[in-house]
């Protein structure tokens, strides 16, 4: 189509048009909502180029390039192109924004996994200054995947810009309730307290570190709340926490998992970088359960837990008290360095 | 070289043990994970019952035939790609040379002058002709671009006009929008540098703050978000290291956390990668996830570690090559995600690629190949950073480096 040919076609457009309703394109789910039926002159994506390009070349700035913009995203909702023109449209006609609004909730409703509509959204909100529909709506595009990584985004970006912390905590609770694996939630969790009280007091920690506990022997082979475990507790030393290596041995005889045997192997790596003192015993057992990983237990990551063996090995094999050898060249002409390094411990 | 005709990881009497254990609790993630077993299961068992002797096979031909047909032409079914067209240049460009397929000269050149039709006149490449610019396509154009390899080929760039797109796409804490008036997150960052590098148009100002920045991406589980809070996720774990690779700056990362993070993400019974804790595997991560270990290890050897092995990555190799080989291939041609998914060029791109990086340990001074099935599964080796084949990288940075890094200049910044 020429530009020639495009701008007739514009011409009265969109009165000038059939009217349609039906399955929208591109639409992962099937047309529950049809807000209102639309006039159409853009069948393929070829049209909405031609039909742009003649737009463009007088930067067009009117109502119908604005009705062609919805067009357009129908087809392609990640035609970022059209998206950052229709803003443009939005701004210089002084659009109505909360039709805005209730337009760019429908189609996220219907694509909630493109970039470029919940980036509108943003863009809108911050327009608008108000972000008193966002965690309600976030909520119920989280209630049909509640793992959404744009709505989570969208979220974290929403409490930070308005600080709107103070109902997160229990949202996020009532997320691991009905999902205690949901890591997306684990993730706000620590967010929302990193955001807000910090980990930095005693009674915040040991209240997170009971909850983890707590859900750990509900569900022990949840990797997501040993991550959290670890993750909460890595800054201060796993070691330095009273009780604790305690509590994961007496778990270790009834809530039993490989995710547990790597704790261990956490903690105990922790006290020999930070303990002094003779660390014979505490290596011998790191070592122990890196082999039970690496051949029984996590095997899938034997290579990993025996890299991890072998590290502590070289690092606090007694009698040797260098922690690093010499950086060796990065180029090397022929591998010379064995794979294993021969130091013996005394055990 | 090791040739694995013998025991399959999968056919073994331990692997049902691998199974996820829900420990009485069913929710979601463990009733969607439980599902995807069992298709892999079906999947292994009826592969069991028609091969006496396990030979995974690479469906080279098929691939093959579905990917030269893509490069013309592309069925309605991809109109939802329309604003990422050099995507599918690199997708099908890329999976060619693993495939050690050649592309035939005029074919070539026609991708060269379609490519040049999505180059921006303000610089950068777009999603398509008329489009406005955007770092992800010009990561896909500039690197198919160099697949290609040829003089025309390098031609295209207007390298001057490239470097002022990232200028202006650049923000003052270090990060990249990708485009004007668009968002930002870590896969920006990847993209500006791989350009950036590839071509030769690195400025002593223009990744100023961004390995901060990107490192305020690692969280509390070790791997990257895609913007600071975020959880970690494969796709943008590897973008953001990547990055810091090309910049030099890796060792801003918490490299140990960091490997603990991805190693957990190789799935025991499936024995591909997930993206995220608690989520379900998908073929595309075998690139993303899996990709990562060449790069750490690569780190930590510069680094000076000892301890690490002449021979493997930090991953079970045998059993990616496996869930890649029996579940991820589409008899028709093509690759996908999981059993049950349609095949796509972007999942043919990275499953393929991820069996590349499973195959082959170590660079060209030391290399040690692990190739499950026959021996004509073998693809050609990808380099880890840009993911394309290494003699391509070096024959295009030797191309760039002969001309001059362009001025400075830099545009007033844009803030969308």
């Amino acid at each position: 189509m020429t530009e020639c040919q495009a701008l007739k076609k514009l011409h009265m457009y969109p009165q000038n048009c059939r009217m349609r309703g039906g399955a929208r394109k591109g639409s992962k789910k099937s047309p529950k909502l049809i807000m209102k039926t639309r006039s159409v002159i853009c069948f393929t994506v070829t049209d909405v180029y031609d039909y742009f390009r003649a737009l463009l070349k007088n930067d067009e700035k009117s109502d119908r390039a604005f009705t062609l913009t919805a067009e357009a995203i129908e087809l392609n909702a990640a035609n970022y192109t059209v998206w950052h023109y229709r803003r443009v449209l939005l701004q210089a006609l002084e659009k109505d924004l909360r039709e805005e609004m209730r337009y760019i909730t429908a189609i996220i409703e219907d694509q909630p996994k493109n970039y470029q509509v919940w980036h509108h959204r943003r863009m809108v909100v911050e327009w608008l200054n108000d972000p008193s529909e966002e965690l309600e709506f976030i909520a119920e595009i989280l209630s049909q995947d509640a793992k959404n990584y744009h709505a989570w985004q969208h979220r974290q970006w929403v409490l930070k810009e308005y600080k709107l912390w103070d109902s997160e905590l229990e949202y996020v609770e009532q997320l691991l309730e009905e999902d205690v694996r949901n890591n997306s939630a684990w993730n706000q969790r620590h967010y929302v307290i990193s955001h807000t009280t910090g980990y930095s007091d005693p009674s915040i920690l040991n209240r997170e570190v009971q909850y983890s506990l707590k859900q750990i022997k509900k569900a022990p082979h949840n990797e997501s709340v040993w991550n959290y475990l670890k993750g909460i507790l890595q800054d201060r030393g796993l070691s330095s926490h009273p009780g604790l290596l305690e509590q994961i041995l007496e778990l270790k005889e009834t809530h039993c998992s490989p995710y547990l045997l790597g704790f261990l192997v956490d903690i105990y790596e922790d006290s020999l970088e930070n303990t002094s003192g003779d660390q014979v015993e505490v290596l011998s057992k790191a070592l122990e359960l890196c082999e039970l990983l690496a051949q029984e237990r996590d095997t899938i990551r034997r290579e990993y837990w025996s890299y991890v063996g072998r590290s502590l090995q070289t690092k606090y094999c007694s009698g040797d008290p260098s922690t690093t050898s010499s950086a060796p060249e990065t180029d090397r002409g022929s591998a010379s360095v064995s794979v294993h390094q021969e130091t013996t411990c005394n055990s | 070289m090791e040739s694995v005709s013998s025991p399959l990881r999968c056919f073994g009497e331990c692997h049902t043990a691998e199974k996820y254990t829900d420990d009485g609790v069913e929710t979601v993630t463990s009733v969607e994970q439980r599902k995807v077993e069992r298709s892999i299961q079906e999947v292994v068992s009826v592969y069991k019952q028609i091969h006496s002797l396990p030979q995974p096979t690479l469906l080279r031909d098929q691939h093959y035939q579905y990917l030269k047909k893509g490069l013309r032409h592309l069925s309605d079914a991809y109109e939802c790609l329309d604003a990422s067209r050099p995507w599918l240049c690199y997708w099908i460009l890329h999976s060619l040379e693993l495939l050690e397929e050649p592309v035939p000269t005029a074919i070539a050149s026609d991708v060269c002058k379609f490519l040049a039709q999505c180059q921006s006149p303000t610089g950068g490449f777009a999603g398509g002709p008329c489009q406005a610019a955007h770092l992800a396509p010009t990561y896909a154009a500039v690197n198919a671009l160099c697949i290609i390899g040829t003089q025309e080929a390098y031609n295209i760039i207007d390298r001057e006009k490239l470097l002022s797109f990232l200028f202006s796409v650049k923000q003052p804490d270090g990060s990249f929008v990708m485009h004007i008036g668009g968002e930002v997150d870590v896969r920006s960052t990847y993209c500006a540098a791989s350009v950036a590098s590839l071509t030769n148009i690195m400025t002593p100002t223009l990744f100023q703050d961004t390995p901060t920045w990107i490192v305020s991406c690692q969280n509390w589980e070790g791997g990257l978000g895609g913007v600071p809070g975020l959880e970690a996720h494969g796709g943008y774990t590897f973008c953001g290291m990547a990055a810091l690779v090309i910049l030099g700056k890796e060792h801003m990362l918490d490299l140990k956390s960091l490997l603990r993070w991805v190693a957990s993400r190789q799935m025991r019974y499936e024995g591909g990668f997930q993206g995220r804790c608690n989520k379900l595997v998908d073929g595309c991560y075998s690139f993303w996830q899996a990709g990562l270990l060449p790069l750490l290890h690569r780190a930590l050897f510069k680094g000076g570690d000892s301890t690490l092995s002449l021979q493997k990555w930090m991953f079970e190799q045998q059993a990616l090559q496996e869930y890649i080989l029996l579940c991820c291939q589409n008899p028709a041609g093509g690759l996908l995600d999981k059993p049950g998914k349609s095949r796509d060029f972007y999942h043919t791109c990275y499953c393929l690629s991820g069996l590349s990086v499973a195959q082959h340990f170590g660079n060209m001074d030391l290399h040690h190949e692990l190739i499950v099935g026959r021996e004509e599964n073998r693809l050609a080796p990808s380099h880890p950073v840009y993911n394309i084949c290494p003699e391509k990288v070096a024959q295009a940075i030797q191309h760039f480096h002969q001309l001059p890094v362009p001025h400075e200049g830099e545009a007033p910044n844009r803030l969308s």
